[in-house]
């Protein structure tokens, strides 16, 4: 890991580094100690960091969030365009970086850049609809100087200026316009006058180049005498290089350099063919003498003993103990996560150059540009200044693509100084490397005893977690882990929405040496699936109907209760299902997005089989409504895959998946016909890229159950089906 | 060694006759429009045609192609081929959109051998596409429409 000092990410001098608790995901808090200025930056010249006009009026938004395929340039796009009153086919969208004060994400306090935990449209929404309209009022001021007309006589709209009879494009007033005072408070449009918010253009913006092979990511990267770089990697995590012969790896033909890295030892040729084959040809002898060597077996039996004993506390309602003890009767359960890969489908890179100057460029799917660009820096040994960070769209990334520690970009640049800096590299990442490179969901066990009473009322809920944190051992832990409690662990159980009045939630976090990260919708990928298949279990227990016991339990919560009405409602929840059928229900929140599903199955002997998925969301305002169901669908076939049969394993240590054969995502003949219904809604808008993968799993449980009596709590179903 | 890409005749002799079609393409040929995704038939990604049969370009060494005619994604130009990639964007089927390359290849070779496929014939020839962010039903949706259109 490269040594990594918080206080050098700082982005300015007037930061300050709190630690707030942001959504329950991204702990890091930057906040700004001085606001000088109104949320959302409004005193930029939105020319100078979120637009540019050209001349023939083609308007390209700046993105402070990455797209790993979520559709947030979509998004800004339609934020920017609105106000601007431009049309979207007129808009393109590319990657901002190495400007805090202007793409920091503001639900982190907005002092440094990074897409995570579904905040891109929460940041976003007053920010890019404020630069639009911004820029438009300039644009108003430089024609009606031009043309020596009051301002509120020249209409901005469709990307044309007019004032009577004159009328010119945007394009040609862009220069004189990005010269005015930058003007502050501009009025925003109310809804009422919204063309593109909240309704369906005919494509997506990037649909076309996506269509016809031409979306370039970073794999595509193609610079003049570019060389590229395979690493071999130790098969242990936390091995380091021993010794390596290289000569066979040189022998290979088109292979140019073997390199050692901090990491490990890069083969370095002109072809990506031959830097695999010169890989498989290179000789690492590996010092194991602090590497991870337990195996899931040995995990699982550590994770089972932990669970025995008592936690940090995450959350402490009432006392749970006494009401268990007088509880009529218990229910106790106990359910184990595996690892999960996240197997984006274009495996980690990166590209760098070192100009003659001095100055770097780095190409890649960037999550945390400013954290990566201190990092590479670090290496590199130049100021962060002297390098330029270009943020790719990706081919997936579902939470891979942030790293604390900046993996592939550390690597690449490894690299490109190893071999003395004498021609571009592309670090490439095989499929094994990226499946067995670590960064996984975390394993986890979560032990559950829940009390009812003689009336079939909830008496104490006690809930133990045990899993690896993500947050510990990262420059960012002092402010993460507070009492011994990082909330990506047990956020969606600490914090649930359900009225339980004796509720203790603990957490023991485990330490072992698999690297762990965020995973689409990060703890509540678990958390959801421990509570609302319990809440189902409880019902089964009383007799009641499972919505009936959770609208009871949510009397407080009317987003919740709204979207499993909606949910219920349209899965026809009330009539019988077809014979052979059977329906399960959940319902749960994240990052802020509320999300019911009700799912219905068939079973064949032991194969489930998924037939339809009803889905209710509440986003708040859907900038997007088709983009929010691609999401919800997205999340759904996404969290579906991981239930069904995802699982990352290790013998002493070594992970046993390599490849798509053995690790298993969801195929397109297990893929349940979805349908989403979007709540009507006047609040801010929340993210959907993550939410729609919580609920998935315990639903699906929930119907499982209904068929045959089995509570399925080993995951994946394929081994939790047959155990 | 010389093969037909997109008509076009590519003297390749100086490769290594065991490098698998999708690395001569993409790092020779400079065609990045057939994907990497997992170098073992696995994923479909890589997807082209070879005399218009889907073919996992990865596992395809260079020496087998032969006078094979390779059609890839940037060479897509037939009927078929423009209902495809009209269904594809009008129905926004692409999330990050680095499968959709062999997603549509697969789909373009199974609408020129059936011409109204159905929902199993659609999983029949499919299924070796892997979507990480599952766009299956719109992949599904957009193949319908498609042949729709064709008719």
């Amino acid at each position: 890991m490269i040594p990594l000092n918080p206080q050098t990410l700082r982005p300015s001098r007037r930061s300050l580094l709190t630690g707030a608790l942001i959504g329950g995901v991204f702990v890091l808090g930057f906040q700004p100690k001085a606001q000088a200025q109104a949320p959302g930056g409004t005193a930029l010249n939105p020319f100078q960091a979120y637009l540019r006009i050209a001349p023939d009026g083609r308007v390209t938004v700046i993105s402070a969030h990455f797209d790993m395929g979520q559709g947030i340039y979509h998004g800004l796009a339609t934020l920017a365009a609105e106000e601007l009153s431009v049309p979207l086919s007129q808009v393109s969208v590319e990657g901002g970086a190495s400007n805090p004060r202007a793409y920091g994400n503001l639900t982190a306090g907005g002092a440094f850049q990074f897409t995570g935990g579904s905040s891109g449209i929460p940041s976003s929404w007053e920010r890019y609809r404020r630069a639009g309209a911004t820029a438009r009022e300039m644009l108003r001021s430089a024609a009606a100087a031009a043309w020596n007309v009051p301002v509120s006589e020249v209409l901005a709209e469709n990307g044309q200026l007019t004032a009577g009879s004159r009328r010119a494009g945007y394009g040609d007033m862009i220069a004189a316009a990005a010269r005015l005072p930058v003007p502050s408070n501009v009025a925003l449009k109310p809804a009422s006058q919204w063309t593109l918010i909240g309704k369906t253009p005919p494509e997506r913006i990037d649909s076309r180049d996506k269509t016809n092979g031409s979306q370039n990511y970073t794999l595509d990267m193609r610079l003049p005498g570019m060389l590229i770089a395979v690493v071999a990697h130790p098969p242990r995590f936390g091995a380091t290089v021993q010794s390596f012969d290289a000569a066979k790896a040189r022998a290979v033909r088109g292979v140019v350099d073997v390199v050692q890295i901090p990491r490990g030892v890069a083969v370095v040729a002109d072809t990506t063919w031959a830097a695999i084959k010169g890989r498989e040809a290179l000789t690492v002898t590996w010092n194991e003498a602090r590497a991870e060597k337990r195996g899931s077996a040995d995990l699982r039996k550590a994770y089972l003993e932990a669970a025995e004993r008592a936690g940090a506390p995450a959350a402490n309602r009432g006392d749970a103990d006494a009401a268990l003890g007088r509880a009529a009767r218990l229910i106790e359960a106990t359910y184990e996560f595996p690892y999960l890969a996240h197997a984006a489908i274009e495996p980690l890179g990166a590209v760098v150059r070192r100009a003659r100057d001095g100055t770097i460029e780095i190409w890649g799917g960037h999550q945390m540009p400013d954290i990566y660009q201190t990092i590479a820096s670090q290496i590199a040994g130049v100021t962060p200044d002297q390098i330029k960070m270009h943020v790719m769209k990706s081919g997936g990334g579902f939470g891979r693509r942030a790293v604390l520690d900046g993996d592939v970009v550390a690597e690449a640049v490894s690299v490109a100084k190893a071999i003395n800096w004498r021609a571009p590299v592309k670090l490439t990442w095989t499929r094994e490397d990226d499946m067995t490179g670590g960064r996984y969901r975390p394993m986890y066990v979560h032990k559950m005893r829940v009390g009812l009473d003689a009336q079939g009322r909830i008496s104490g809920w006690h809930q133990r977690i045990v899993g690896q944190s993500i947050m510990s051992n990262t420059p960012f832990e002092g402010f993460a882990v507070r009492n011994g409690v990082d909330a990506t662990s047990v956020e969606g159980a600490s914090d649930t929405p359900y009225q339980i009045a004796d509720l203790r939630v603990e957490v023991t976090n485990t330490s072992v040496g698999v690297p762990v990260l965020w995973w689409r919708a990060v703890g509540h990928t678990h958390t959801a699936y421990a509570v609302e298949t319990m809440i189902d279990e409880i019902a089964s227990a009383t007799g009641k109907d499972p919505v009936q016991l959770r609208r009871e339990l949510l009397a407080e919560n009317a987003r919740e209760r709204a979207v499993l009405d909606l949910a219920a409602d349209k899965a026809g929840w009330t009539t019988e299902p077809a014979p052979g059928r059977f329906r399960g229900v959940a319902v749960h929140q994240s990052f802020k997005t509320y999300v019911a599903l009700v799912v219905e199955i068939s079973m064949s002997g032991q194969d489930v089989r998924v037939e339809r998925v009803v889905a209710a969301v509440d986003c708040g305002i859907a900038i997007n409504p088709d983009n929010v169901v691609a999401q919800i669908e997205g999340g759904i076939g996404f969290g579906l895959g991981a239930i069904l049969g995802e699982e990352l394993t290790l013998t002493d240590g070594v992970v046993d998946q390599k490849n798509y054969d053995s690790y298993t995502p969801l195929r397109i003949d297990r893929m349940p016909k979805v349908e989403v219904h979007i709540l009507p809604s006047t609040a801010s808008p929340t993210g959907v890229g993550e939410p729609g993968t919580p609920p998935i799993g315990p639903a699906l449980a929930n119907a499982v159950a209904k068929a045959t009596g089995r509570r399925v709590r080993l995951l994946p179903f394929a081994k939790g089906m047959t155990s | 060694m010389r093969i037909t890409v997109n008509g076009e005749v590519r003297d390749l002799s100086a490769l290594d006759p065991d490098m698998p079609l999708l690395w001569a393409l993409r790092d020779v040929v400079g065609l990045t429009g057939t994907k990497y995704g997992c170098g073992v038939a696995q994923c479909g990604a890589c997807t082209v045609h070879v005399d218009g049969v889907a073919t996992r370009a990865c596992q395809t060494p260079l020496s087998s192609v032969g006078n094979g005619q390779v059609i890839t994604i940037e060479g897509l130009n037939t009927p078929v081929a423009r209902a495809v990639q009209d269904a594809w964007t009008t129905l926004a089927v692409a999330q990050c959109g680095y499968c959709q390359s062999g997603q549509i290849m697969s789909a373009v070779a199974l609408l020129s051998e059936n011409k109204r496929p159905s929902d199993a014939d659609i999983d029949a020839a499919m299924t070796g596409n892997l979507c990480r962010c599952a766009t299956y039903n719109r992949v599904r949706a957009a193949i319908h429409q498609a042949a729709r259109s064709l008719a």
